[in-house]
């Protein structure tokens, strides 16, 4: 088994796995805010 | 059966308290504001599937054993769909939780579901670290010997002993799934009894200032029927508009 790549900043530290899951679950969270809802009519109408 | 024998009645009784907490209508609604209609509004459910995942890889795990999971592939499948299940689980109710935390949830007399959700997460930090302590493998030791001091420090360490793989093994799948469990229901009865928050355009009022005036009496979202009213209304957003009545 292979150590596990830790990235740093100061006294932050952090594996690069868990950091990517971190931006993954943000760009999920700004594509929920951005990508229309399927059955969705009302936008077209404004 | 008349109003005295009623008031005498802790089943009447109850069935009263029940129907004051979630109005019928309110329970399964067939109808949401319009403004559920986006992605944001679907991590709370996503939550809760990811959790009965959880629940149900965890009962499989404990019909095997402690260890059993280590000896057979099936075993293997099962621990994974555990392990991934929480990590679906957390990722979707931080989402949830961060969808929540910039539509200021707690708007409208939510403050107790705010409050719920977020012991809920809590709740589910212990839930998981104990079961990274249940793993019956070097890593459950390495993080089980990482903790301990920590909580030895906080002066919990004779009652809540890491090392003591039979008491986090306990915890794990008796006293924090019960716990967690009461309070993700709890949390969802308040979210059905005051609806979803709207959105703050929709209410005119951000956070931290007075809500404007009340044009009309709340209506809630989905009900077929208005209930006879038995106190005061339980809803306290302002009325929006219904994915029905734009569509």
């Amino acid at each position: 088994m292979t150590a596990s790549y830790y990235l740093h900043w100061g006294v932050v530290q952090i594996s690069l796995a868990n950091f990517l899951v971190i931006l993954l679950m943000v760009l999920v969270f700004v594509l929920a805010l951005l990508l229309p809802f399927p059955g969705r009519h009302d936008r077209g109408d404004r | 059966m008349t109003a005295t024998a009623e008031r005498g009645s802790w089943t009447a009784s109850l069935r009263h308290r029940l129907a004051r907490t979630v109005p019928p209508g309110q329970v399964l609604p067939d109808r949401q504001p319009a403004y559920v209609a986006s992605w944001i509004y679907v991590f709370g459910v996503l939550s809760l599937a990811s959790l009965l995942l959880v629940l149900a890889s965890g009962i499989v795990l404990t019909v095997g054993g402690p260890t059993w999971w280590h000896t057979n592939a099936f075993g293997h499948f099962v621990n994974s769909t555990h392990l991934w299940s929480v990590e679906l689980f957390f990722a979707t109710m931080v989402i949830h939780l961060w969808g929540k935390f910039f539509m200021a949830a707690w708007r409208g007399k939510r403050g107790l579901t705010w409050v719920t959700g977020g012991l809920a997460f809590f709740g589910s930090l212990g839930t998981a670290f104990t079961g990274y302590l249940s793993q019956t493998n070097f890593d459950s030791q390495w993080i089980s010997t990482q903790a301990k001091d920590g909580l030895n420090a906080a002066g919990i360490g004779a009652y809540f002993n890491v090392l003591n793989g039979g008491q986090m093994l306990m915890w794990h799948i008796t006293l924090l799934p019960l716990l967690v469990g009461v309070i993700v229901l709890l949390h969802v009865v308040l979210v059905r009894r005051h609806g979803v928050v709207p959105p703050i355009d929709e209410t005119g009022w951000l956070p931290g200032t007075q809500p404007p005036e009340r044009e009309q009496p709340p209506e809630p979202a989905g009900r077929a029927e208005p209930p006879a009213p038995v106190e005061p209304p339980v809803r306290t957003d302002e009325r929006v508009p219904t994915a029905r009545s734009r569509s």
